[in-house]
């Protein structure tokens, strides 16, 4: 292999790593669900990435090859057609699958431990924190307690070259 | 001594996270079965036609509110573990006070009549689903899943995946005599 050969084959390997890396929106969508519509079809498509595909359980409907999924694609767009708007289509869907199937959870106010847990938990720990240190400060100034006194006393009296 | 006792707080905070996920490990739940959204909501509107060449009639809701308690199963001849529920569905099928009604899902109708033909037919009456468009309804997201309707034609219960002996014992018989009361 000719070094110039294998420059190249080291740059295909490179361009294929980049590729890789390069996030792609593989979307499951056929061209026979698509509406004529390019708003609607929008709509859809932007709808169809907040709705859990209930088979595979961490992929939306819009990247989905299940049946279901295609069948609930199918569906959000007959909504849309018929003039829903997309809370009533995400509405109509949670009223049957529950919120498991939103991929983004609802501020709702079982949901609120979910949203604000980990700040709470933040908050909490700096309060632990704050605690610890507002208490360690003063304490530390006057800890010599009369038996240190007095040894220190005695130290200083036994090396007169320090006074 | 409140001092001291504060320092089992983090001790205590890291037992309970630290339960929680062994409680998420070691029991065995399915984190696949989500309970239900339509548990005690009247059974969604759907109209659907016999299988072709069955027979027995379609279901509609209408078949679901006429004062018994009822066992909805959504089943297909390409579902393997269909066939493994499939001789409860029989038993129950026998069993005074409740009926077993199914809805064929997503199924070629040759294939369901051949299916049921070979492991029997338990059903009273089965609907043809072949787009799924009902299973949605029901928020059903894979077959088979059981629903028991209670005469209110109210669903009181989904069973997500195949019944088993247990299942029945323990959940689905006891549901049943309860609801006929």
């Amino acid at each position: 292999m000719s070094p110039r050969h294998g420059h190249r084959s080291t740059l295909a390997v490179l361009v294929l790593v980049l590729g890789l890396l390069v996030p792609v929106g593989a979307a499951a969508v056929l061209p026979d669900e698509m509406l004529d519509d390019p708003l609607l079809e929008g709509r859809a498509r932007e709808l169809s990435q907040l709705i859990r595909c209930l088979v595979c359980q961490n992929e939306s409907i819009d990247t989905s090859n299940a049946d279901l999924a295609r069948e609930l694609r199918l569906l959000v767009r007959e909504r849309l057609t018929a003039g829903d708007s997309d809370q009533e289509v995400l509405d109509f869907l949670v009223a049957r699958y529950g919120d498991f199937v939103l991929l983004r959870p609802r501020m709702t106010p079982a949901n609120y431990l979910l949203w604000f847990g980990p700040a709470a938990v933040l908050l909490f720990g700096l309060g632990g924190v704050a605690l610890h240190f507002r208490r360690r400060r003063p304490g530390a100034q006057a800890s010599l307690s009369a038996e240190e006194q007095a040894r220190i006393a005695r130290l200083l009296e036994q090396d007169p070259g320090a006074g | 001594m409140p001092r001291r006792a504060l320092f089992f707080v983090p001790l205590l905070l890291f037992a309970l996270v630290a339960g929680y996920f062994l409680w998420g490990l070691v029991t065995d739940r399915n984190p696949s079965q989500v309970p239900s959204a339509l548990i005690d909501k009247p059974v969604p509107a759907f109209d659907l036609p016999p299988v072709d060449g069955l027979d027995r009639p379609g279901l509609a809701t209408a078949d679901l509110r006429n004062g018994e308690v009822a066992l909805v199963n959504f089943f297909a001849s390409w579902c393997l573990p269909c066939r493994t529920e499939h001789p409860l569905l029989m038993e129950l099928a026998e069993v005074d006070g409740v009926r077993v009604l199914g809805i064929n899902y997503r199924d070629r109708p040759e294939d369901a009549r051949r299916w049921l033909g070979e492991f029997g037919n338990p059903y009273e009456r089965v609907g043809a689903d072949d787009r799924g468009r009902t299973a949605i309804d029901f928020g059903v997201s894979g077959v088979p899943e059981t629903f028991v309707i209670d005469r209110e034609g109210r669903i009181r219960h989904q069973h997500i995946g195949p019944l088993t002996d247990d299942d029945i014992e323990d959940k689905i018989a006891p549901l049943i005599e309860d609801l006929s009361q």
